[in-house]
């Protein structure tokens, strides 16, 4: 650790903006978008599959709610929806005295919230498309082999769907990371956060919005990277066998 | 040839800055509202205040006209700069950090900043001790925000609000242990607060310099001097005509 201060020291001497103070306002910046975005991306993929599923049903109460969810929470705009449930909260009556108050008391719960609710509605939908996008020919194979509904559901469609949906999900996941940006109006100390802090304190917009641009840059190239593996693994029977 | 070409050239920019350097007959102020009650809007949607009026009755001293135009704080002297309007009067603090980048007029109010927490808080006296582990609530870019990150960054959680609105709602829905404001601005909001009854805790913060600076100044860019003169001998003006006292009374002696 030693080495590594001695090494930053130096080259930050005689820099104005950026001193030991304002990278690490930039490091926990980095650390708290990481995490909003990961974990809103992680529960939100986990109530997606079924709440997919059952957008798909044949039932109207099934699938009507879930319609409505995903039709409201892409329908308006993340920072509204962030704005009421963050600021909105408050003023149902007796939420300080409840139960749930410690959650939404601090910044990162509400921001979770919005953010999983905001991403899950739109993984359901890309998976919905991508179960209805099933060919007709694998589903009645498996139920020529005596699949249930279910069996065939787990062993069939789902699995195929889900290659299916990766790409478009990515862009998802993408999408995600550039909208964590707006945590900062509810006094999250993201990457944007911190560089607000430090054009507010500097008056340096240029220096600090470029660098919160790289960082936003690296994430995006290794989500890219990540899903380009997966694609390569998961897609590889749709390439030509002998293909480039 | 190359002579000839600098020296009109040299010539060219300095008929520029004489341009640029104009008189004005119509100065365009930038405004970070709502920070009562030095600029906020009334029920009715104008827009008033100490700041508002006491910049008014500039104007007409001058005899020039006036505009008002919004712009959130940690914007607001980068707004300046980019020509979004031609002076800042929005509560800001003259200090050596700003002097490097604006020019100031001469200070027009000196208020003192001060902690404000709920009546019911157990805190006397802010200190090291004292706010370990409390949320503070200030404004981003303010000279607050500067002093509360410098002195308590370490050992408190800081939440910086874009606006001193938003900061004031979540001091009322509990998510606040602690605020720091300009004087006048908690007294408004907070004190003259129905929702909760709140208290200041401490002292009245006005030293040290490095970070309060001298009172509240209106803010020009650098090459504006000649209207910065023209402001301060109308503030003179008015504080001498009784004009000044009268605007004061009226937001700070009720």
């Amino acid at each position: 650790m030693e080495p590594l201060n001695q090494w930053l020291a130096a080259l930050l001497e005689g820099n104005v903006i950026f001193t030991p103070q304002t990278l690490g306002y930039y490091w926990t910046g980095l650390v708290t978008t990481a995490q909003l975005v990961f974990l809103s991306l992680l529960v939100g993929l986990v109530l997606a599959v079924p709440l997919a599923i059952l957008r798909g049903s044949k039932h109207r109460w099934i699938k009507l709610p879930v319609y409505f969810y995903t039709y409201v929470f892409r329908g308006t705009p993340l920072l509204v929806q962030l704005y009421i449930i963050y600021y909105g909260v408050v003023f149902v009556d007796g939420i300080q005295q409840s139960m749930f108050w410690p959650i939404l008391k601090e910044a990162f719960y509400p921001a979770l919230i919005a953010f999983t609710l905001n991403t899950a509605a739109y993984t359901t939908e890309i998976f919905h498309g991508a179960i209805k996008a099933t060919s007709r020919g694998e589903i009645e194979a498996a139920r020529a082999y005596g699949m249930s509904q279910g069996l065939t559901m787990r062993r069939i469609i789902l699995p195929s769907a889900f290659r299916r949906a990766l790409p478009a999900y990515g862009n998802e996941v993408i999408f995600m990371l550039h909208a964590s940006a707006i945590a900062s109006v509810v006094t999250l100390m993201d990457i944007t956060g911190a560089a607000r802090f430090v054009y507010a304190r500097y008056y340096a917009p240029f220096e600090a919005f470029i660098f919160a641009a790289l960082i936003y840059l690296c994430l995006t190239f290794m989500i890219l990277y990540f899903f380009r593996y997966l694609e390569k693994r998961l897609l590889a029977h749709l390439k030509p066998l002998n293909g480039t | 040839m190359k002579k000839l070409l600098t020296v009109s050239l040299l010539g060219l920019a300095m008929a520029a800055g004489n341009a640029q350097a104009r008189d004005y007959d119509h100065v365009r102020f930038g405004v970070d509202v709502p920070y009562e009650p030095m600029e906020y809007r009334t029920p009715e949607g104008e827009l008033t205040g100490f700041d508002i009026e006491l910049g008014n009755a500039l104007c007409e001293e001058i005899g020039v006209t006036c505009e008002w135009i919004e712009q959130e704080w940690d914007g607001i002297i980068p707004g300046l700069l980019s020509r979004k309007y031609d002076a800042i009067m929005s509560s800001m603090t003259i200090n050596d950090e700003r002097r490097a980048t604006v020019l100031f007029s001469d200070p027009y109010i000196t208020p003192p900043s001060a902690w404000f927490a709920p009546e019911e808080a157990d805190i006397d006296e802010p200190s090291t001790e004292n706010l370990d582990g409390l949320t503070i609530g200030v404004q981003r870019g303010t000279l607050q925000d500067n002093y509360v990150t410098d002195h308590y960054g370490d050992v408190a959680d800081i939440s910086r609000y874009s606006t001193a609105d938003d900061m004031v709602l979540d001091m009322e829905a509990e998510r606040l242990d602690i605020v720091f404001l300009d004087f006048p601005v908690g007294k408004s909001t907070l004190l003259d607060s129905e929702e909760r009854e709140y208290k200041v805790v401490g002292e009245m913060i006005t030293e040290p310099k490095e970070y309060f600076g001298d009172g509240f100044g209106i803010a020009f860019r650098p090459r504006d001097e000649a209207l910065a003169e023209r402001f301060n001998e109308a503030l003179a003006t008015l504080k001498e005509n009784g004009t000044y006292d009268e605007i004061y009374q009226r937001y700070f002696e009720k």
